[in-house]
């Protein structure tokens, strides 16, 4: 009895559905706070990022983080439509004429509506960086540009916080493995390693000539849905929980209104600034 | 205040039984008090549709003071009409303007069907409660006074706050999908919330909450359109209670 009641009942789902979502709440901080890191100028900017974007590929307690936020992404996602679909069955004919806006507000009533361009965005979000950094082919390593006697040399940066001259890979004496990797080509040894540069990724991304403008409005758009959503989403998680109390009821209403608009706002600040304001 | 008389239009859901298919009907009623209750003004329809030899609206009524829950009536949209914390029998006609259209439905729920025209049978309700709103008592003749159990004040006021629920289902109508929770939750806390109750809570809660899900009544969204509608306020805070006695009580 009680094993189906936490699995299979109305309220289980619900509670499922609150731990997923306030566990992903948090998430969008974490992913924020390293992503702000996007807003920063100055020679380090690029090599500070993409250091972080390397801790967090390969850090073992954010992989294991990152898992639960895949499976709370999908686990929020499949309940939502299970719960969308009982409850459209729990009404198979409507009303004539019905007045929903005089009791509700907009955001509470497209709860799944919004949750699915969500997740729309979360599948595109990945394509176009997530699986960059993890997959991509050609991926760029991290390069800079300095001058040596008046010659202007390129090398790639290394991980041991040397270089690695692009001239060597170039000629052949050093190959890149496993898309990071410097090897000798002739030893099979390895000999640095290079950062992924998805500092570049993504500036290159919001600024390019043909689609960057409309990456950046959908992107901002995106943060606009996962405004709405949170809007609802973040109080109404404490509620599906049992949480409510007079005493907090307007701190847990007043915060998530708050993060709902906060959060997003600084998201979506980071297309505009590189659109708009990065050099 | 003086009462006046408008004419109005009124678009009703007219179902043979609960095996036919209905539609709206279009009738015109003039000279309808603005102080008679919306009941009023239906029984006046009926009076004139029974003069023109045609089959009465079928609406379910019963103590016409707010108290039975048996009106019901989705009015312009809304459970029991455009007021908030009334009943269909405590609306009145001055609610409405001369030459307004009305459109009035049955409640609308998978678990509600409609038995006829505006009536449809709630004993899905009455399977919920029987499920577990109750508190076992030997009722020999050797019972003891309830009174003799203290009672913090705060909780029986709650409590009492719960029990005022008077099953109408006008939560379930207003709700988008078509939950019963706040039902389900006021009768849960009216005893969760008494000593005499949390005997049984464990039971009860998760007795409830089965039957519910089985009479094919939605999930709670936490839209809060239940709570708006609700002609005895019952607050959401129910609704979490319940929420809460559930978790406990699946984990025990």
């Amino acid at each position: 009895m009680a094993k189906s009641a936490l699995l299979k009942s109305s309220l289980a789902k619900k509670y499922w559905m609150a731990l997923t979502g306030l566990f992903l709440c948090l998430f969008l901080i974490g992913h924020l706070i390293g992503n702000l890191q996007l807003l920063a100028t100055g020679e380090n900017a690029a090599l500070n990022f993409n250091k972080y974007a390397l801790f967090m590929t390969t850090n073992p307690a954010v992989k294991l983080l990152s898992y639960l936020t895949y499976f709370s992404i999908l686990f929020h996602a499949v309940d939502g439509i299970v719960l969308t679909v009982q409850n459209k069955k729990a009404r198979p004919v409507g009303y004539v004429k019905n007045s929903a806006s005089s009791n509700t507000v907009w955001a509470s009533r497209n709860m799944a509506v919004l949750g699915t361009l969500i997740l729309v965005f979360i599948v595109t979000h990945m394509v176009n960086f997530w699986a960059v950094m993890h997959f991509d082919e050609n991926m760029p390593l991290q390069k800079v540009e300095i001058e040596v006697g008046g010659m202007k040399q390129e090398l790639y940066l290394t991980t041991d916080g040397g270089y690695m001259p692009v001239a060597q890979v170039e000629q052949g004496n050093v190959e890149i493995k496993h898309r990071k990797d410097f090897y000798d080509a002739n030893a099979h040894v390895k000999l640095k390693e290079g950062y992924k540069d998805l500092y570049k990724v993504t500036v290159d991304f919001f600024k390019h000539e043909k689609w960057g403008l409309l990456a950046t409005i959908l992107y901002v758009f995106a943060m606009f849905v996962l405004a709405f959503h949170l809007y609802h989403g973040f109080s109404s998680a404490f509620q599906s929980l049992g949480l409510n109390n007079p005493k907090y009821n307007s701190l847990i209403k007043n915060f998530g209104k708050a993060f709902s608009v906060v959060v997003p706002l600084l998201f979506a600040s980071i297309p505009v600034f590189i659109h708009f304001i990065l050099k | 205040m003086a009462s006046k008389y408008i004419n109005i239009t009124l678009k009703i859901w007219r179902q043979k039984d609960a095996k036919s298919k209905g539609q709206i009907e279009t009738y015109k009623l003039d000279n309808v008090s603005t102080s008679s209750s919306f009941l009023e003004m239906l029984d006046q329809l009926n009076e004139q549709l029974v003069g023109e030899r045609k089959e009465p609206v079928a609406f379910d009524h019963d103590c016409r003071e707010g108290i039975c829950g048996m009106c019901s009536l989705y009015i312009n949209g809304r459970a029991h009409g455009p007021d908030t914390k009334i009943t269909t029998c405590q609306l009145h006609m001055r609610s409405f303007k001369d030459g307004d259209t009305i459109y009035v439905e049955p409640w609308r729920s998978k678990a509600f069907p409609v038995i006829k025209d505006l009536i449809v049978d709630r004993t899905a309700f009455d399977r919920i409660q029987q499920a577990g709103g109750f508190v076992s008592v030997n009722t020999s003749g050797r019972t003891m006074d309830a009174n003799a159990i203290p009672v913090a004040k705060f909780d029986a006021d709650r409590s009492f706050e719960a029990a005022a629920c008077i099953g109408c289902g006008a939560c379930v109508a207003s709700c988008k999908n078509g939950s019963a929770m706040l039902f389900v939750g006021a009768k849960v806390s009216q005893y969760a919330l008494l000593p005499q109750g949390k005997v049984e809570a464990t039971q009860r809660v998760l007795n409830m909450v089965r039957q519910m899900d089985e009479e094919g009544f939605g999930n709670c969204t936490n839209t809060g359109a239940c709570e708006v509608e609700c002609p005895k306020g019952i607050s959401l805070e129910n609704i979490a209670r319940m929420n809460r006695e559930y978790l406990v009580a699946s984990i025990k």
